[in-house]
């Protein structure tokens, strides 16, 4: 076979229009493969919102319940507690949370749709770890001026009761608020945000 | 524009040079691609091969996607294969994907030893490569049988058990060693678990290596061709043959329309018809394993028929099981039973036509009878061609020296 009478444009073209149509076809065919990893219907329908039954739950009282495989905390503060959010807003990495990974119908320092009931994603936001409740008001051996928080075994990042970080810990921002609504006043429900809100 | 071309064209010629400094990339693409001579008269036959490697890569990949989701418990395996069908994002399409892809492996590998039997592939100087072959398909049948155990379905379950009391017919080890195999007084978790082992793992490596002795057994002596003579006898002032054109692009080229067509036909079993009327996944299998209740009509995947049909041919169960364990063992023997001076079945007589056609018609046939209820008149059928089956080869030793040839031509033709 001569070389002469190729005609390289020609070839050229074809290798190239081909080559785009086999790799877009590849990219489509690679979607079920790469989608077989997502949480399964099963994943999903154990994923599904919890509720929470509140009447039980003391004042001052930690009820930890699972939704989605993750700790969630649910805290009865007691008016003592709301009242003591602000002592320490100085010693806060983000004592308003404008960074904070929450729902936009989360704000202030109460961090909480019913100020007397923090609903919180209790995974420190430095590696995963659940830190400890320690409500005690007095010096701790991490911390001379405690004033009632969460303490992370893993690392020492230190939260107040409303899941804010304090500064000069390895966690990088306020621990997580999950969606949450009230069914009625005693009924909580997890993964599911008041109707209306987003 | 064309000089931004060149720039990266030397770049990376730059980079391939690195490479090659420090690994043999360019020679060993030369030697197996593009220095390498196939025969230029290929037809049809010849996409077999590259095929069924492709299929092997599909059972690869969605057997491991598979694995992911699968569970190798007698309690949890019938439901996880029902939660992957059902749950996992396309699971269906990865089950069927699998179950598609092993009824396709025995196709083309029943095509690949077909085209042996008509051109002589197995033949001096290419015996090791059938031999290598004979073992890929052993194995195969290995895989196939173990991975038909996991869905832990009826069939799985009293197919298995028909199969490894197989080994039960050998006079004294026989026991012992079924229980062996078994891990267990019956069918249980134990033997799932370690057929499961065996699947994924085990068989696996063994095919990926005997596929590659295979392929380096090939580029030796370079393949056959439907004349059935050597190219290498023909060369030109380079030393290359004749009749021959590199592997790459033109054989690469052709290799990849054969994939299209085939990923087509694929696709339809696949979306269209996966379970193909009970013949790739088999009705009775969509029962949860049951050991106290045998299904009514028990028979293996179509690809294991012809064999099952010649060990119910015979009325005696040792005498069985040796008959049905000679009629593979025997293929291993090909190269040394064919002692005709020509190849091709072109070149060959009459004779030659006639018995491949009868051996052709009695495979085909005990396949079917295999998977038929068994009326004592199909059971006569069945050892008529389980006769005929096994005269091919004695018939072959004898006639194959004296029977009537053709002149072969010292060119391919076309």
């Amino acid at each position: 076979m001569s070389s002469d009478d190729v005609n390289k444009g020609r070839r050229r073209f074809l290798v190239a229009t081909t080559s785009v149509v086999g790799g877009v076809g590849v990219g489509f065919a690679a979607v079920p493969f790469i989608k077989s990893w997502m949480p399964s219907a099963r994943a999903q329908a154990i994923g599904v919102p919890v509720e929470v039954n509140l009447a039980k739950l003391k004042e001052g009282q930690l009820l930890k319940v699972q939704w989605r495989g993750q700790t969630i905390g649910v805290l009865h503060r007691t008016a003592a507690m709301v009242d003591g959010l602000s002592k320490f807003d100085d010693a806060l990495v983000d004592p308003e949370s404008k960074g904070a990974e929450q729902p936009a119908y989360i704000h202030g320092e109460p961090r909480a749709l019913r100020p007397d009931f923090l609903v919180v994603n209790m995974h420190c936001t430095h590696l995963g770890c659940v830190p400890q409740m320690i409500p005690e008001v007095g010096p701790q051996p991490f911390d001379e001026h405690w004033n009632g928080g969460f303490y992370c075994p893993c690392h020492k990042s230190r939260f107040d009761l409303s899941g804010r970080v304090f500064k000069g810990v390895p966690a990088p921002s306020n621990l997580r608020i999950p969606p949450y609504s009230f069914l009625d006043d005693n009924t909580l429900i997890i993964g599911v945000s008041p109707k209306g809100a987003v | 524009m064309a000089k931004v071309a060149g720039n990266i064209s030397q770049k990376a010629n730059a980079l391939l040079n690195w490479f090659d400094a420090r690994l043999p990339v360019s020679s060993f693409w030369n030697a197996v691609m593009t220095g390498y001579y196939a025969p230029k008269n290929f037809n049809f036959w010849y996409y077999m091969g590259s095929l069924a490697l492709l299929v092997l890569f599909i059972q690869i990949f969605s057997g491991i996607l598979l694995a992911m989701h699968y569970k190798p418990s007698a309690l949890e395996a019938f439901a996880s294969v029902e939660y992957i069908m059902r749950d996992v994002d396309w699971g269906w399409l990865i089950r069927y994907m699998h179950t598609t892809g092993a009824s396709f492996f025995f196709i083309l590998i029943y095509l690949h030893m077909f085209r042996s039997l008509l051109y002589g592939s197995h033949k001096a100087p290419r015996e090791l490569l059938w031999v290598f072959g004979m073992f890929i398909y052993v194995a195969l049948m290995a895989e196939a049988f173990l991975g038909y155990i996991l869905p832990w379905g009826q069939m799985s379950y009293w197919g298995a058990q028909v199969i490894i009391n197989l080994f039960g017919a050998l006079p004294k080890i026989g026991e012992p060693l079924t229980q062996w195999i078994r891990g267990d007084y019956f069918i249980s978790d134990a033997t799932l678990n370690r057929f499961f082992a065996l699947h994924v793992i085990a068989v696996p490596l063994a095919i990926l290596g005997l596929v590659l002795l295979h392929l380096v057994a090939l580029r030796e002596n370079g393949s056959n061709n439907p004349d059935g003579i050597e190219i290498k006898k023909n060369k030109d002032a380079d030393g290359h043959p004749l009749d021959g054109i590199p592997f790459h692009p033109y054989y690469t080229v052709k290799d990849i329309f054969g994939v299209g067509m085939f990923l087509i036909l694929f696709a339809f079993v696949l979306f269209m018809w996966p379970e193909v009327s009970g013949m790739f996944l088999e009705q009775d299998n969509f029962v949860p394993a049951d050991p106290l209740i045998t299904p009514v009509h028990i028979k293996p995947v179509w690809y294991f028929t012809p064999f099952y049909a010649i060990l119910k041919a015979v009325p005696d169960k040792l005498f069985g099981v040796l008959t049905m364990g000679a009629s593979v063992l025997v293929l291993f023997f090909l190269p040394w039973l064919d002692r005709s001076p020509v190849k091709s079945i072109r070149y060959k007589g009459l004779w030659y036509k006639v018995l491949l056609a009868l051996f052709t018609i009695a495979f085909v046939r005990l396949g079917m009878l295999g998977m038929a209820e068994g009326t004592p008149a199909q059971t006569w059928e069945m050892r008529v061609w389980t006769l005929v089956y096994f005269m091919f080869f004695v018939l072959l030793f004898f006639m194959s020296p004296r029977g009537k040839t053709k002149p072969e031509p010292d060119r391919v033709t076309h």
